[in-house]
């Protein structure tokens, strides 16, 4: 190139970072020899993908691979670099940028590429050595010099930075822990469902996951010694890498007086309001939106390139953003909105054997969004399709396949499995394959999924293949199968409640996400019907570990109140089989009396019914109650409810034994347990059964020898009389095998099943073995129920009344008339 | 300005902020003429409708919550969010009203929510 005469146009670019040299690119391409180009980079280095620092943090890459100019580029570009020159001030009406060193350069155009820095949460200890933040090559430097000893790493922040960091470390022989302030990874870039997947794969390398925990300080003599956590746990550290976000660098725009929010304010053609100054990158803020990922930046730089070389562009839009993790083995991808809407208006695919998770979402016929787990293939294709606004209608059905499956034939279930070959797998888990099930089911005769099961162990590990057996089953047996009376849970899944129960314990699933991935829900997160269901499978299985999730509950167990038909609530205190006080009768009749509660009915289990409270009075109406000593008679829940009793020897000529003490004591052994279906007991002091405890779900008849054990009675739209289920000598034994028959049916029934309907599914004499004959079963129930108490002994009312979820109780607002001025005048 | 610009006067109501609603949970607003139910989705869209199921009268801040739906807990009436309608075989509509979420506050239209 030679020198033009006439002088060319000054164009200074402050930064040097990606944005920059995309824009530099792009001038080059379109109008090479347009300016004379002076670049100033903070950092002593040439242009790098700092996007690949997490390759270079794992050792999978060199820094030379990651250059994406080198010096050779900036030579042929006749660039003058400044490296390790910081820009410290503009001059707008001089034209003249002046350096940390003092030094200055005249401009004619300025693009300001400053990008953005790491956020430092500030909490004591922050500016200890041996905190790091994650942003350029001097980092990475400082966490390979901390590595290199080996020792206990803290990342804070699980975002995308945070796990590839956490992940690089860990590569380099660290124990590294990942502390997140959310309660899922990735929140931002995840759903639940894939963050569950993610979570998993990260912990599986030996990184440990800390979720909802806020970092209160850094602790340390020196140097970085430990992470304090708010809840108290310390972890020791030698090394704490803070990777929360960022921040756009826009001071130097905001102090030349350009317009500044969240980030330097640019136009579509990355224009601020001085005509010869652009910004680009991760410091400009357009059209209210932020970026901090690399495609948008390379979006702004092809218009800033074109304007910079005076072609006409159509300028900027805006970036509908995409992800992908950047740690090996981990395959993710997602783009667009995929907030949790309608199920209609999504599209989900699981493969739990492969840990496959794919959603797609729409609305009105297009893809907005996309969340894609362990097969990512067809990110590209999806993303497309949504930054098009495709109308896929006409693919819906088989969208989720891919983009390989497009213009094969909708599946029809039945058909497709008639039609593979007789080697084709059908169960992933168990390597079972077509022919194998199909003569099985031939040979043997067998007539109902069960005893497939049973015979091949096909759909008996993750059951995902339930209904492609099924369909072989009903293929085979053709005219002659009866379907096995299977009732699927919901529409999100073809396993039953028993399955899933089964595969809970089995599996070891601690949350929702956990189940609906390993059980192949068919949406992102089940509805109405199943939630609650799971909700309390997973209660009862894991008391110790599960997080009971109030959003997954019927308003009377949320609120801990029965809702009435005009919306306010009844309250009804325990009275423990069936006995009060004085004191409690005066409590109550003040409580009715303050709170103006309409009716104070006596219930059919003994107690009293405050009708017509409003909402937003029952944690003062409970408190009261509870000052006078009274707790929550849980008449709202399924668990249990009353236990009805007889006056018994204490008063009764007949009693046999004192079946109002026993009575007392079981309602305090049991109460507080959630249970499938609500739970009513009932103990008669002798065989005139005053107590009606033969209609009850657990009934106890006293009799001279000890006392009898009925079950399974019902007094409702069903009217039952109980089984014997046994007799015991004791109070102690009634106790024991009253509540090891309550564990069994908490454990075993289905959601919302009655007791009666339970014990006529399994069968009275499968009850009976199990907790008359087996005693060491027996005992193994009851230390079981004795575990799940401990997690229920709390009064909820006692909680709420102290402040506990107050959100249930209290509107959001309330807005008052404001009174007339003429009365206010008065 | 004649009248009827005055009422269509868009006068956005400060009622909170986005984290006082649990996700997939809702709450009140208490007016001089109605009770509003301010929705939060799982995926922290708000919506706003009157706090009366069309079946019953039923409170529906009181239903759960599921994608753009709830179900009343009276009678387990399905009602869209979004407009309000009644789902599947059922007929009848809870009015809805504009509300909007800026900077992490939900705003309602109280010119709109106020009005007869």
């Amino acid at each position: 190139m030679t020198q033009h005469s006439a002088r060319k146009q000054k164009l200074v670019v402050v930064g040097n970072g990606m944005a920059a040299g995309r824009v530099l690119d792009e001038l080059f391409d379109q109008a090479p020899d347009r300016y004379e180009i002076i670049v100033f980079g903070a950092e002593p280095r040439v242009n790098y993908d700092r996007i690949m620092l997490s390759p270079v943090l794992s050792g999978e890459k060199q820094f030379d691979d990651i250059v994406i100019h080198d010096d050779a580029w900036y030579a042929r570009n006749h660039i003058d670099l400044r490296r390790g020159e910081t820009v410290v001030a503009i001059d707008r009406v001089a034209k003249i940028v002046r350096t940390q060193s003092g030094a200055e350069q005249s401009y004619d155009k300025l693009v300001i590429a400053t990008g953005s820095r790491p956020i430092l949460i500030p909490v004591p200890g922050a500016e200890l050595p041996g905190v790091v933040t994650y942003r350029d090559l001097d980092d990475v430097d400082a966490m390979l010099t901390a590595a290199a000893t080996g020792g206990q790493a803290v990342i804070i922040g699980g975002g995308l930075l945070g796990l590839e960091a956490a992940a690089g470390l860990a590569a380099r022989g660290m124990k590294a822990t990942v502390v997140h302030l959310m309660p899922t990874l990735m929140e931002r870039q995840l759903d639940p469902n894939a963050a569950y997947l993610l979570r998993r794969a990260i912990e599986k390398r030996g990184i440990d996951i800390i979720t909802e925990a806020n970092t209160s300080a850094i602790i340390g003599d020196g140097k970085v010694e430990g992470v304090r956590l708010q809840d108290g746990r310390t972890l020791p550290a030698d090394l704490v890498v803070m990777a929360v976000g960022i921040r756009p660098n826009m001071a130097l725009a905001r102090d030349a007086g350009l317009d500044v929010n969240r980030g330097i304010i640019v136009d579509d053609f990355l224009g601020t309001k001085d005509d010869s100054i652009f910004a680009v990158g991760e410091c400009v803020e357009h059209r209210g939106q932020c970026y901090g990922l690399v495609a948008p930046l390379y979006e702004m730089a092809r218009t800033l390139g074109a304007r910079l070389a005076g072609k006409d562009t159509q300028g900027y839009a805006g970036s509908v953003m995409s992800t992908k993790l950047k740690v090996t083995g981990v395959d993710l991808f997602s783009a667009g909105d995929f907030s949790e809407g309608d199920e209609s208006d999504e599209i989900v695919l699981r493969d739990p054997s492969r840990g496959v998770y794919k959603r797609v979402v729409l609305r009105g016929g297009k893809i907005i969004g996309a969340v894609l787990y362990g097969d990512t293939a067809d990110g590209g294709w999806y993303f497309d399709l949504l930054k098009k606004q495709t109308d896929i209608s006409k693919m819906h059905d088989t969208l989720i396949f891919g983009q390989s499956y497009q213009g094969g034939a909708a599946l029809d279930p039945r058909a497709a499995i008639a039609a593979l070959p007789d080697d084709a797998e059908i169960c992933g888990c168990n390597g079972v394959c077509k022919s194998r099930i199909t003569q099985t089911i031939t040979a043997k005769g067998l007539m109902t999924l069960e005893d497939v099961r049973a015979q091949t162990k096909a759909s008996a590990s993750c059951g995902q293949c339930t209904s492609k057996v099924e369909a072989l089953l009903a293929f085979t047996l053709g005219n002659d199968y009866a379907g096995g009376g299977r009732k699927p849970m919901c529409k999100c899944v073809d396993l039953t409640h028993e399955e899933v129960r089964g595969f809970i314990v089995a599996k070891e699933l601690r949350s929702m996400p956990a189940v609906m991935q390993e059980l192949a829900w068919k949406t992102s997160c089940g509805c109405p019907s199943c939630r609650p269901a799971l909700n309390y499978y997973l209660l009862c299985a894991w008391p110790n570990d599960y997080r009971d999730d109030a959003q997954s509950r019927y308003i009377n167990e949320r609120a801990h109140a029965n809702i009435q038909k005009d919306g306010t609530f009844s309250v009804v205190p325990r009275m423990w089989g069936g006995l009060t006080t004085p004191n409690e009768l005066r409590a109550i009749a003040d409580v009715a009396d303050r709170f103006k509660i309409p009716t104070v009915k006596v219930t059919g289990g003994q107690r009293i019914d405050l009708l017509g409270v409003r909402k937003e009075d029952l944690p003062a109406v409970w408190a009261q109650l509870n000052a006078a000593g009274m707790v929550s008679g849980a008449a709202y829940a399924k668990g249990l409810r009353t236990v009805k009793t007889c006056v018994g020897t204490d008063w009764c000529r007949f009693g046999t034994q004192d079946s109002t003490g026993l009575g007392v004591k079981l309602e305090r052994l049991l109460c507080g347990s959630w249970t499938p279906a609500k739970l009513k007991l009932g103990v008669s002091g002798c065989p005139r059964n005053c107590a009606e405890a033969t209609v009850k779900d657990i009934g106890i008849i006293c009799v001279e020898s000890g006392y009898d054990i009925h079950i399974a009675g019902a007094a409702g739209l069903h009217v039952r009389a109980t089984d014997l289920l046994g007799h015991v000598a004791t109070e102690d034994e009634a106790l024991e095998y009253v509540a090891a028959f309550m564990q069994l049916y908490r454990e075993q029934a289905g959601y919302l099943e009655r007791v009666w309907k339970w014990v006529e599914k399994v069968g009275l004499e499968t009850v009976r073995a199990a907790i008359m004959d087996d005693h060491d079963g027996r005992r193994a129930l009851f230390a079981r129920f004795q575990i799940s108490q401990r997690a229920v002994r709390k009064d909820p009312w006692a909680e709420r009344a102290a402040g506990q979820q107050l959100h249930e109780f209290m509107p959001l607002a309330a807005m008052n008339l404001i009174a007339p001025i003429a009365e206010a005048a008065e | 300005m004649n009248e009827t610009m005055e009422q269509t006067k868009v006068f956005w109501f400060d009622v909170g902020p986005l984290h006082a609603i649990p996700p997939r949970g809702a709450r009140t607003v208490k007016t001089p003429r109605r009770e509003i139910a301010i929705f939060r989705t799982g995926g922290d869209e708000i919506f706003a409708l009157e706090n009366r199921c069309p079946h019953k009268g039923g409170p529906l801040s009181d239903g759960i919550v599921h994608g753009r739906k709830v179900a009343c807990p009276l009678h387990n009436w399905i009602i869209n969010l979004e407009d309000g309608e009644a789902t599947g075989a059922d007929k009848g509509c809870a009015r809805s009203f504009p509300v909007k979420l800026e900077n992490g506050r939900i705003y309602l239209n109280m010119s709109v929510a106020a009005a007869p």
